[in-house]
């Protein structure tokens, strides 16, 4: 069972690294810190100017968009990855049944640039 | 206990103690990093089966993309917008607790009484993307270009309905963007 989860101790090594300095660091600053309580300091942080409103602003549907493509990509993304790891075995076959693939998920790419799915304004 | 053991009773923990943080959460922002967790747990148990593709494909797709889409989706609503109820009267809480039971009995019935097909671990040896790979390319090509044209119909699908015009359209039916939030978070 160790040699599945071999490959990955540089992974783990660089995810407790990664967490130990973002604890490490939160709990030195919440030792080590001043704490100053004024209205300024307690008001939410907006690039140093007065905060206008509430926080929980509704943000454009725009974004939802952008994510629902941006899941559609990432998916094609997974497929792309079985067959890069095998196209030399597999060839010129390989390499129309990709195009293939690519070719049709193109048609809806060209669509939605189009009808101008990526455009933000 | 093992080594190996012990870092699936971590991957377990992460997976399990998340999703029932859950059920006793209020926030739903801490709702949708409290799957992270739970999603993360789960990739890192397929990791250990040695199904390396379905781990990645986790932390991609699940991960990196429905959660984001989760979080946009409950930024989109306003908070007031999300209906909480605080007190429940005898009138709905009565039904409520029995059909509760009535599911718990239900969901426990098949559990105990299905015989489940259960099958030995089968030590996996060699990695599974190459071995996917062929099969998607050689066995499975039909369903493979089959997963082409869904994705095609959702990109359609999910420009249509969002009703992008396209640019220098005549008619200025709805618009993507409400005009309440024209124009922020640029």
């Amino acid at each position: 069972m160790e040699c599945t989860l071999r490959p990955y101790l540089p992974i783990a090594v660089y995810g407790a690294l990664v967490l130990g300095t973002g604890f490490s660091l939160t709990l030195a600053s919440s030792i080590f810190g001043p704490r100053v309580r004024r209205l300024e300091k307690e008001s939410t942080y907006e690039c140093g100017s007065l905060p206008l409103g509430s926080s929980r602003e509704r943000f454009s549907v725009k974004f939802y968009l952008v994510a629902i493509l941006f899941v559609l990509f990432d998916i094609e993304t997974v497929f792309l990855v079985p067959w890069a790891v095998v196209y030399r075995s597999m060839g010129l076959f390989g390499l129309l049944e990709m195009l293939a693939f690519m070719g049709i998920l193109l048609l809806g790419f060209v669509y939605a640039w189009k009808r101008g799915g990526f455009d933000w304004e | 206990m093992s080594f190996s053991d012990s870092i699936f009773w971590v991957f377990a923990t992460t997976a399990v103690v998340p999703a029932f943080l859950i059920l006793f959460t209020r926030s739903i922002v801490r709702m949708a990093f409290l799957l992270l967790g739970s999603l993360a747990g789960f990739a890192g148990l397929y990791l250990q089966l040695n199904a390396a593709f379905l781990g990645f494909t986790q932390v991609m797709v699940y991960i990196g993309g429905i959660l984001i889409l989760f979080l946009f989706g409950v930024m989109l609503t306003q908070r007031s917008d999300i209906p909480v109820r605080e007190k429940v009267g005898p009138a709905l809480a009565v039904p409520g607790f029995f059909a509760g039971l009535l599911l718990m009995a239900a969901l426990l019935f098949i559990a105990l009484q299905n015989p489940w097909k259960t099958h030995p671990p089968v030590p996996v040896t060699e990695p599974d993307t190459p071995v996917i790979g062929i099969k998607l390319l050689s066995t499975y090509i039909l369903p493979f270009e089959a997963v082409s044209i869904l994705l095609l119909a959702a990109m359609v699908g999910a420009t249509y309905i969002a009703r992008v015009q396209a640019p220098g359209a005549p008619d200025g039916q709805a618009e993507l963007s409400d005009s309440n939030a024209e124009g922020r978070l640029e």
